[in-house]
């Protein structure tokens, strides 16, 4: 400390370094402004992130999937946000738009491409496709680097657990009615039971009642509304 | 500079029991955190090691790691370099002797429910947040003592000012408060799982507010706060400038929070938004190189003793790697640099120039400083440090040039058109595919590390289960707090 007892802000900085409160008082307003002028903004409609119209909350068994895609980390490998670059949308789909993410408790855009991005992953595969993949992931991507779930085939979701997940959402502002709530476990075993179907005539047999069929609907559903609602806009 | 066993007279008052349990846990953190790096490096260049256990996968693995090098090792190296410094620097016991124990056994219960939970798939998924929303109460609370203690300590003080490091202590104290407080909101489900309350991009926000806030504010302000303390107090000379210490502080805690939205570059995250944690990550610059030369022009006259002092040697490339990453940082801040780096291994190798380079090396050469001073012992293998050092520094070398390798390989691949306008690469695996090399070298730079890293915990414990140094007990050192080099 070469200039203590200097001239000028020196000299204030020193008599400040006197008072420990205020000094904790200083910094603690000079950390709070950035994260306010970023954040606060976020509320508003007229600043915050656009809406898309036509996006709708997950069903009951997208939900119970999504649970396990982060519950697996799927997310530390595969991104879900495609970039207005070309490249992008030549190799993924149409750049994703803000409201696509409208009901996404928590974001899930990921940080990292160990894998390819899965915003738009919905409909581009068939179900087996899928049910292969997360068992044996060479065998539908020949040289991929990425791990088998078995585990995902034996074991089961819990439809009575997703009621308490559902209530949790809409309090987090997710629009899920009271019957959307009661209704959820029928709901799930009836889009449980099309994939099994779907997958029967892939000569694959499972139940309803696996995880890795919900796992299968929520990456079937992924990006899908998103791009339905940015075509109808376009056609308008 | 080796130990003498030649003591300050005011070390008696100081509760040292407190520093040797968080280095303690330092040492032992390490080599875990460290381990599973290795391990899930290892996942990444030869998927079998993912063992087909639903534990050791890479996605349960990825969080277990950096919770464990960054919340682990590296939150117990901030505890006990600041309860060592602290009640030096203000010549005063910690407030509360109770409170300092609770603090480390809370935060070693934490760090054990991380290590529980993590591999078991119980996350929130939220970049360095992912901690279940229990754990997080539980980490507030021990927080919350943390603070109680940090400032009931300030206010018992023996000196009248505050110095330098203790400004960079209190804003990690007060800064990581608010950031995990405003992060984890969020509404229960069950006893395990939870949804926060934002949505969408603005949840994006609020994370990457906070992850790249927990990057400055848990892995830089209290390394920053280290600096100024031992960098010092070990080479002997007093701080470059105390007028640059006080640009330093106010400018980089004001400019690091905007910053955060660098992380969401070419999102849908609002334009305006975007282009504030840009602007202000370039600016960033300025505080941090500005620090980082307080830091090497305080070892002016002193170089000579950098050539053979390996404690000096760790802590001039931790300061010189700080300076690189707060150079490269701000550069991938940039839009069109952005546009080739982000979601690359390049991201990788920059967090890890700052956490192998600046976090790592700043703690490994306070360790062999505080180590022999706090246990009254003299190192047990005094030439291994030397040795840590360049395996280290070579490691660290080889990892950052192999993520930068691999991350400009995917990054231009990725967006490589042919004549035609079409995708060079369409298949996304035959890219994966190019980078195994640079994943095995990237394996062999981190088994480097993760050496010396094993070396450090051996003679750690050697040192303080071997003999104690004879005392040698000497009057006050002559300099105080307002005087000499730092008190």
């Amino acid at each position: 400390m070469n200039e203590t007892g200097g001239r000028g802000y020196t000299a204030l900085h020193r008599a400040l370094e006197g008072k420990g409160a205020l000094f904790a008082i200083l910094a603690t307003v000079v950390i709070l402004i950035g994260g306010m002028v970023e954040i606060i903004p976020m509320f508003s409609t007229r600043t915050g992130p656009e809406t898309l119209a036509g996006v709708t909350p997950y069903s009951a068994l997208e939900v119970a999937g999504r649970d396990i895609y982060i519950r697996e980390g799927c997310y530390t490998c595969h991104s879900q946000m495609i970039r207005p670059l070309r490249a992008e949308v030549l190799r993924y789909g149409e750049w994703t738009r803000a409201g696509e993410y409208a009901y996404d408790h928590p974001f899930l855009l990921g940080s990292r491409r160990a894998g390819p991005d899965l915003q738009r992953v919905g409909g581009k595969y068939p179900d087996a496709w899928h049910f292969e993949h997360m068992r044996d992931p060479r065998s539908t991507s020949p040289g991929s680097i990425m791990p088998p779930y078995p585990w995902l085939y034996d074991r089961r979701y819990d439809p009575a657990d997703i009621q308490a997940s559902l209530r949790a959402l809409r309090r987090v502002g997710v629009p899920y009615g009271e019957a959307d709530i009661a209704a959820a476990p029928a709901a799930m075993q009836q889009q449980a039971e099309a994939i099994v179907a779907r997958l029967g005539q892939s000569g694959i047999t499972t139940t309803a009642d696996r995880e890795i069929v919900a796992l299968i609907a929520y990456l079937q559903r992924l990006g899908t509304d998103g791009r339905a609602a940015i075509e109808a806009g376009r056609s308008r | 500079m080796e130990y003498t066993g030649v003591r300050n007279g005011d070390e008696p008052r100081y509760d040292n029991r407190i520093v040797k349990m968080f280095v303690t846990a330092t040492v032992v953190w390490a080599v875990v955190g460290m381990l599973v790096g290795v391990w899930i490096a290892l996942e990444l260049a030869w998927w079998p090691a993912n063992l087909g256990l639903s534990f050791t996968t890479f996605g349960r693995l990825r969080p277990l790691h950096t919770n464990a090098v960054i919340f682990a090792f590296a939150g117990n190296v901030c505890f006990f370099g600041i309860y060592h410094s602290m009640q030096r620097l203000l010549k005063t016991r910690m407030y509360s002797d109770l409170l300092s124990r609770l603090h480390f056994w809370g935060w070693q219960l934490v760090i054990v429910c991380a290590a529980i939970t993590l591999p078991l798939g119980l996350t929130q998924s939220k970049e360095y947040a992912e901690l279940i929303w229990p754990i997080d109460v539980l980490v507030t609370v021990v927080w919350v003592i943390f603070a109680v203690n940090f400032f009931g300590t300030i206010a018992i003080r023996k000196t009248q000012h505050l110095y330098v490091a203790i400004w960079f202590y209190m804003s990690f104290v007060i800064a990581i408060a608010v950031l995990h407080i405003v992060n984890s909101l969020a509404v229960p489900a069950t006893w395990l799982r939870s949804y926060p309350v934002y949505a969408g991009l603005t949840d994006a926000l609020v994370q990457w507010w906070y992850g790249h806030n927990a990057v400055g504010f848990f892995l830089t302000t209290p390394f920053l706060g280290l600096m100024y303390y031992y960098l010092p107090r070990i080479s002997g000379r007093p701080i470059f400038s105390y007028r640059l210490s006080i640009v330093h502080f106010w400018a980089l805690i004001f400019l690091y929070i905007w910053a955060g939205p660098h992380h969401l570059l070419f999102s849908a995250l609002p334009e305006w938004a975007q282009t504030l944690g840009m602007v202000f990550s370039i600016m960033l610059l300025a505080p941090s190189w500005g620090g980082m030369l307080n830091g090497l022009l305080t070892l002016r006259g002193a170089w000579d003793r950098v050539r053979t002092d390996p404690i000096l040697k760790f802590l001039v490339v931790a300061v010189s790697f700080y300076g690189m990453s707060t150079f490269e940082g701000p550069m991938m801040s940039i839009r069109t640099v952005n546009s080739l780096s982000h979601n690359t291994n390049w991201t990788i190798g920059h967090v890890h120039s700052g956490a192998l380079g600046w976090v790592g090396m700043i703690s490994f050469g306070v360790l062999y400083w505080v180590i022999p001073r706090v246990w009254n012992r003299r190192l047990a293998h005094p030439g291994w440090p030397a040795i840590h050092f360049w395996l280290a520094t070579i490691g660290i070398v080889l990892y950052t040039v192999s993520m930068w390798a691999a991350g400009l390989t995917e990054g231009l691949e990725w967006r490589a058109f042919d004549d035609a306008g079409q995708l060079r690469y369409p298949n996304f695996v035959d890219i994966v595919h190019q980078l195994a090399p640079f994943y095995w070298l990237r394996l062999a730079g981190g088994l480097l590390y993760f050496t010396g890293a094993i070396m450090l915990a051996v003679n750690f414990f050697k040192t303080v289960t071997g003999r104690s140094v004879e005392p040698a007990t000497e009057a006050p050192a002559a300099a105080g707090a307002e005087g000499g080099a730092v008190s």
